[in-house]
Parts: C-alpha cells; structure tokens; sequence
C-alpha cells in the first residue's frame, strides 16, 4: 500500500510540476510585456521595473526565472489581476467556494437520485421501470446544459416566476462573507433577516444545482445500473442467495456494497467534466464563482488571472482525481497492482 | 430516515412561511441592472456612461446642475455665480450646512466649503497637487476641453466663496461645471486618505456630498450604495440602492420580468413593444440628445486619406441600419450634433448610399483592389447604440460591395475602452451622449486636438482649422455668432469625415410599475433621489 501511495504521489508531483512549467511559459506565451504579465501590474516606471526584474530573476536564465516563479506560488504571490489590480490569491479565494458549493451540492443531488434509481433500473432491467430510467438518463446524458439551463429560467423563472434566474442571493440582501459558503454565511450572520435570506438563497440555488446536477445524474444512474447488473451475476451473490438470504439483504450487504466501489472512482473521472460544466452553469446564471471569474478574465485580457485560474482550477481536478483513486483503492484490495 | 425526511419537510414548511412577509431591507431597496462595471468611483477619471450612470447623481453633487426641462443651469453646491464683464473671474457663493457621507471608513469632521471646491478642481490641473498622477493623472473630460489651459486658478476668497480665474473668456465654462464629471470631493477626505498611505481609496471608496453613499463594490457583480441621512435636499425614499451588473441583453430583460431589477436602462429595442403590453412594467421614452457614429482611426493608413473616408462613408447603408438595429426608434443622423441643438445645421446634406462612387474613390486613392480593415464594435449596448455588433455586421456586408474586408472585433468593456484610447483600432462603432446642452459637448470632447491626445477623440483626427473654430466660437458669448461658427464647423466635419454619424437614438428606460419618481434625464447619468416604491 505505502508503495502505492508513493507511486502516486510522485506521479501527482510529475503531474503539478509540468502544470508549473506551462503556467511559466504562459508569461512568455500571452502577447505583451512578460513582467506585466508575471506581475499583473498596469503601469511600471524604469524603477519598479529594475527591482522586479531583479525579483524575478527576469536577466537570468529560464531555469533561474522558472526557480523564482515557483517560490513566488509557493509564498502566495501571485501577482495581481490587471482588472481590478487586486491580488490574485485574494480573488480566487473570493471566488472558489462559490463554485465549490455549488458543485458540491450538484454531486451530493446526482448521488441521491442517480444511486436508487441505478438500482431501481438493474432490478428488472428488462421492465417497463427498468427501460424508462434507462431512457431518462440517455436524454439526460445528451442534453445541452446551455440549452436545458435556459429552457428552465425560460419556464420557471420567465413564465411561472417561481425562482429567480440568476445570482446567488437577492441583491438586497447583505450577508458578510465570513466562509464564503452562502448558507453558511447566512447561519453564522446575526441579521435580521437570517430566514429569509436563506429562503432566497435555497431558491437561488435550486435552478444551477438542477442544472449542473444533471449530467453526473445520468452518468450515475447508467454506471450504477451497470455495475449493479455485472455484480448481480458473480458466484458470492449466488451463494448469498442460496444462503437464504432475503431481496433486501443481499442487496444491501453484498450487492451495492461491491458495486459501488467503482462509482466511487467514477466521481474523480467525473470531476473534469462536472467543473467544465460548472463554468457553463456559472456563465448563465450569473453565479459569481471561478468559472465565471476565469470566462470574464479571458474577455477581458487579462492575462495573469487566466494564468492563475488555470493553476487553480488544474491542480484542483489533479488532485481531486487522484484522491479518489487512492480512496478506491483502500477500500478495494483487488485494485492494488504495484 | 423517516424522521430526518419529516425533520426537513418541517424546516421547509417554516421557510415558506416566512416568505408572506418580505423583511425591510428588502421593501425599501431598488434594484438597478447595469449594463456594466464601473472604472472608477471618481467621475473625474472617466467619460463612460456606464460610469457615470452609477457613480454620479447617486454619490455626488455639482456646483452647477442642470435642468432637465430645458438645459438651463440650477443652483447646486453653488448658490449663485457672477462673471466679470471681461468674462474671466467667476465668483460662486457656496452652500452651507452640507454633509458630507458618514462611512464606516471615514468619519467627515466638517461640512462642505471652499476648500473642497479647490481640491477638486486643483487635482485636474495641478501636477503638484498630492492626487494629480493618481490613476495616470487621466482626466479625459476636462483635457478634451482643454480646462488646464483654460482655467489659470482656483482660489477660496472665503470659507464659502470660490473665484476661478480663467486665461481666456468660455461661453461653455458654467456647462461644463454642470457635467456629471465635476464632481465635489471631499478635501479632508483626500488629507485622511494621504496620512494612512493609501491615496488610491479616494477613487475606490467614495466619499461624496450626494443622497447615498458607498458601502460596497464587489468586482463585476454589484455595487451597494445605502441612503444618506443628512442630504441636503432631505432624505431619498429608498434606503438601500443595489447596482446590479448585467452585460448580457437578454438576462437584463428576463431580470426585469422576473422583478429581481427594478429598472433596466436600455431595454432591447427589439422587444420593446413586448413588454409595453405588460401591466407589470412600465416604458419610459424621450428624445435625448445623443450621437452614435462610426470613426476612422486616422492616424493610420489609408484612413489617413480624405477620399478613403468619403469612400466608406457612401458605401454603408445608413437606412439600413436604422431599421435594423434601432428599429426605427431613432433619427437619421446628418452630423454629429442632434437636430434638437440650438446649433444644430439644417441644411446639411443627407446621407448619401452609393457604392460606384464609393469604388471610384477607392480607386482614385489608389486602392482599387480594396483593402482588409477591422471594425471594432462596442460589447454592451449604449444609448446612442443598441446593438454594436449587429450594426458591424451590417456594414461588413456593405463594405464587401466594394471589395474591403472588414474583420469584427469586440472586447470586455473596460478593456475595449483602454485599448480605443491607445489608438490600437482601424474604425470603431461607439458614440457620445450629452452632458449638458452647449454644442461645445458634442465637439470639443469627440474632436478636438486635446481630445485626441487625452484618447476620448476616437478618430484620433487633429486638425487645427477645425479647432480654431471652435475656439472662436467659445470666445464670443453672442448665441447668433456662436451658431455661426459651429454651422462652419459642422460643414468642415462633413467634408473631412473623420466619423460617419449614424443615428440619434431615443432613449428608452423600463421601469416596473410599482416604482416611481424616475425619469430620463437628457443630458448625463440617470439620477435615482427621487426613486420611491409605490403599492400598486
């Protein structure tokens, strides 16, 4: 197991520092001055510039310049947005936990319905139930989310009027960022109106979670349908049965038990498609998280926020990635090849 | 599990309960969708309307302002002026007894008076004063009318008396001193700001005299103003004032429809008749004194060339673009100056469609095989242009009648204004809209020589016959001689076509029903004191 962990942490470390190699040569790669883009700063006189150019090693090698670039990460500096002239660190981490809770709990609802309904689907896979869960998720797993999210605001928000069509919170409401979680930031806040502001974020949040929540339902749904179905056939299962034990029993202890492992390694492989998608869903509903912030920073040229969100957001998917192989692999021994 | 089932139903039921009864916060706040971010919170730095639609009338006041009847100018800060006879001392009497905003980032010690009059005015064109570089030390407005040159000093001559002193006699001095971009700072604010080392917060947390105040700006999302409890005209209605950042179109509209805005500026053309028929929504129209154009960059080749310009001119199909991207809401524009100017030249010619000759003088010019060109095309949607892309699009079409490729391009906002200034375009879609009535506006800040070293000049075009006169025509106070000058000005504009002037837009405004007390103000920012929520 230990050399597994290595194996992994040397390909995770492979893995970041190709990532810090591209991000580097991304100052060099974007049009203009390579110090603006390193350091995000608009405007530079002839003194800055000699003492940055000092700081960042800029008339040494690219090695020695690589060197300083990745120290500067390490140490949290990142530069500054050349939009807003704010440093970057400080914006990304305004920006992350919206995105974060947001996929959270879009990943939380697919599990909750992709998981039964996956296993309503492998009971009778041939039956009226069976075929039409089958169905739902094909349509589900082919949808445009751009096109599904605004078929939704068009009805439920346009027409109806029920939910709000974009946004996090009510603009009226001021809330404190103190996590950067909204209902958390609601709970921990002492204003008055705590109930309603949590009300009007549980609507807001609604529509995007739905939205985003439907692509990792689907691919649920089938994965879980399939891997209930493999297990059903295998010997151990028989042998429970013929045990004599019950539907529900066998079910529960030996089959989703086994065909779950593989959904759990699903989740990381999902992970990549489920933050594009975010980004998608953050874009038409006005959700102000990363992925937004990162389509904004890119019509806006700036340079050194893209650089940034990349790191960000890529190390984040490696990370998550490789987390849950090695959380697949703890829980399944067969899986441990070294 | 049941019981963890039941427990949230429970919570759910409590929620919706809650509902019924929509907290105060909520009754007393307006929502304004905003087609855009603001640059700055100092509207001396600026001369986009996004800008100054959101930061101006809302956080500041003027020593002039202007009445929105008929552009004559009001008492503001300034309770009454006098002019010498030469037409070089302005005395102002100052208003006493105005707060300035009590932040939770600064506290003010006194009231409003000469002092800041002084400290505002000397930023622009002191480069000793402590602020004058902050930001590039960019004022566009005021170095489109050459204010340094023209205003040798600013003095208190009393606690509440102010005296400008001026090197040469401007009939548009007091109009501009009425602009949006004359907004009083506080100086003691400046002084405090200065101490703790942090100078750049006096363009990024506001502290102003007009009826709200800063309390947040979160990066393109939203800007949160709450009411000021001691304006000097009483307090506004609303107590909370919310700018909501919505570039896209579309969602603006929906917002509006969803009632998650309270009032959308430039609704879309195209749906305006959809929801005049709403009873939940109400449409506000007037005519507005505005110009959009197309601009050559005539620093660059071929665009440096009279008869290219005139080329392009009679290739693109001015009805056309009426119909299509102002759906005929707008006038056909003959110059730049709208019909309703007391300045205005009747007897201009009326824009021309020809492409032979346009090919011809193409050929004349030497580039008969035609040429590849960009158009750049505002990303948002202004009231002199609703929908730059469309109208680029357009003439795209037109300008392949006569052999010249035209690429589209288009940034953020922001962006797309700095690079404009930078001179990096071949041609660009934008346009202007009044600040005040005098003619001067629409001349001087789009086309003058200083104007086109400050970058507001879109057609970066410096001629010094043009702009001799226009300062003959600011030298004279005489309205008949004045008139005189800018109808010469008009017809020199028309043969050396820097811009094509395309349209003068109405100006539209959706409001929901329920809100009242807003209304179009002609010329500059939207003003929301007098904004209140009214139950239907």
């Amino acid at each position: 197991m230990i050399v597994f962990l290595l194996r992994r942490l040397f390909l995770l470390g492979t893995v970041l520092f190709g990532l810090s190699v591209f991000a580097f040569s991304l100052g060099y790669l974007f049009p203009g001055d390579p110090l603006q883009n390193f350091s995000g700063m608009r405007y530079i006189d002839s003194t800055l510039r000699e003492q940055l150019i000092l700081q960042y090693r800029l008339d040494q090698p690219y090695s020695a310049q690589y060197l300083a670039f990745l120290g500067r990460i390490l140490q949290g500096d990142w530069g500054l947005s050349f939009a807003s002239q704010q440093p970057l660190l400080k914006e990304i981490w305004q920006v992350l936990p919206a995105t974060l809770e947001l996929t959270a709990y879009a990943l939380l609802l697919s599990f909750m319905l992709g998981v039964p309904l996956g296993i309503l689907a492998a009971i009778k896979p041939e039956g009226t139930i069976g075929k039409s869960i089958s169905g739902i998720a094909l349509v589900g797993y082919s949808l445009p989310i751009f096109w599904w999210a605004l078929l939704l605001i068009m009805f439920f928000s346009v027409t109806l009027g029920w939910l709000p069509s974009g946004g996090r919170l009510g603009v009226l409401y001021e809330v404190p960022t103190i996590t950067g979680f909204m209902l958390l930031d609601i709970l921990l806040s002492d204003v008055s109106y705590q109930h309603a502001a949590l009300w009007d974020a549980l609507r807001h949040l609604t529509l995007p979670t739905l939205v985003l929540a439907t692509y990792p339902t689907t691919v649920m749904i089938r994965f879980v349908r399939d891997a209930m179905l493999d297990v059903w056939e295998q010997n151990y299962i028989k042998t429970a049965k013929a045990k004599g034990l019950n539907r529900v029993q066998v079910l529960y202890r030996h089959g989703l038990r086994n065909a779950l492992l593989p959904v759990i390694r699903q989740i990381g492989l999902q992970f990549s498609a489920l933050i594009t998608l975010a980004m998608l869903t953050e874009v038409i509903f006005s959700w102000p998280g990363i992925g937004r912030w990162l389509i904004d920073s890119i019509y806006q040229r700036n340079f050194p926020a893209i650089q940034a969100g990349l790191m960000i957001i890529s190390t984040l998917v490696i990370t998550i990635n490789m987390l849950t192989e090695i959380l697949h692999t703890l829980f399944n021994p067969l899986a441990r090849k070294y | 599990m049941k019981k963890k089932c039941f427990i949230a139903a429970a919570t759910l039921l409590l929620l919706c309960a809650c509902q019924q009864e929509l907290p105060e916060n909520i009754r007393s706040g307006l929502v304004y969708c905003a087609e855009g971010a603001p640059e700055s919170f100092n509207p001396q730095r600026v001369t986009s309307g996004t800008t100054i639609d959101i930061v101006s009338q809302q956080l500041y006041d003027r020593l002039l302002d202007i009445d929105a009847r008929n552009g004559d100018l009001l008492p503001g800060l300034a309770i009454s002026w006098q002019r010498s006879t030469d037409g070089l001392t302005y005395d102002f009497n100052l208003r006493q007894d105005v707060a300035f905003h009590h932040t939770s980032y600064f506290t003010p010690s006194r009231p409003f008076n000469a002092e800041d009059v002084v400290f505002t005015f000397n930023r622009i064109m002191d480069p000793t004063h402590p602020y004058h570089f902050l930001g590039g030390g960019i004022y566009p407005y005021f170095q489109s009318v050459d204010w340094a040159s023209l205003v040798e000093s600013v003095s208190a001559s009393s606690p509440y008396q102010v005296r400008f002193q001026l090197s040469r006699p401007d009939s548009s001095f007091l109009a501009n001193l009425a602009t949006d971009f004359a907004a009083i700072l506080s100086a003691e604010y400046g002084a405090a700001m200065l101490t703790e080392g942090q100078p750049q917060w006096l363009d990024s947390r506001p502290i102003g005299t007009g009826p709200f105040r800063f309390k947040e700006y979160q990066k393109d999302v939203l800007v949160r103003l709450y009411r000021h409890n001691h304006y000097w005209q009483g307090q506004a209605a609303m107590e909370q004032l919310v700018f909501d950042i919505v570039p896209n179109n579309a969602r603006r509209m929906a917002k509006l429809l969803t009632h998650e805005c309270d009032i959308v500026a430039f609704p879309r053309l195209a749906e305006l008749s959809l929801i005049t028929e709403r009873p939940d929504v109400k449409v506000q129209e007037s005519t507005s004194m505005n110009v959009g154009f197309w601009a050559f960059n005539t620093q660059k080749p071929p665009f440096d060339q009279i008869k290219v310009r005139q080329a392009l001119a009679l290739a693109i199909n001015q009805n056309a673009i009426l119909q299509a991207v102002y759906f005929n809401q707008a006038t056909a524009a003959k110059g730049v100056l709208p019909p309703t100017s007391w300045a205005f030249d009747a007897e201009l010619p009326n824009a021309e469609y020809n492409p032979q000759q346009a090919r011809a003088l193409l050929a004349e010019a030497g580039l008969s095989q035609g040429f590849i060109m960009d158009i750049w095309a505002m990303p948002v949607q202004r009231l002199y242009n609703p929908n730059a892309l469309k109208m680029a699009e357009l003439i795209q079409a037109d300008l392949a009648q006569i052999g010249v490729t035209a690429n589209i391009i288009s940034y953020e906002w922001n962006t797309f204004r700095r690079k404009l200034s930078e001179g990096e375009h071949d041609s660009v879609l934008i346009g202007w809209a009044a600040d005040n009535a005098d003619p001067d506006n629409f001349f001087r800040p789009l086309l003058s020589c200083a104007a086109a070293d400050s970058g507001s000049n879109r057609a970066h075009w410096c001629d010094p016959v043009f702009d001799q006169l226009l300062h003959q025509a600011l030298s004279t106070d005489d309205q008949q001689q004045r008139r005189a000058y800018y109808l010469a000005a008009q017809r020199y504009l028309h043969a050396a076509k820097p811009l094509v002037a395309l349209a003068h837009s109405q100006r539209f405004q959706a409001i929901n029903a329920n809100v009242e007390g807003v209304s179009i103000n002609p010329y500059g920012g939207i003003a929301l004191f007098g904004a209140r929520r009214v139950t239907p």
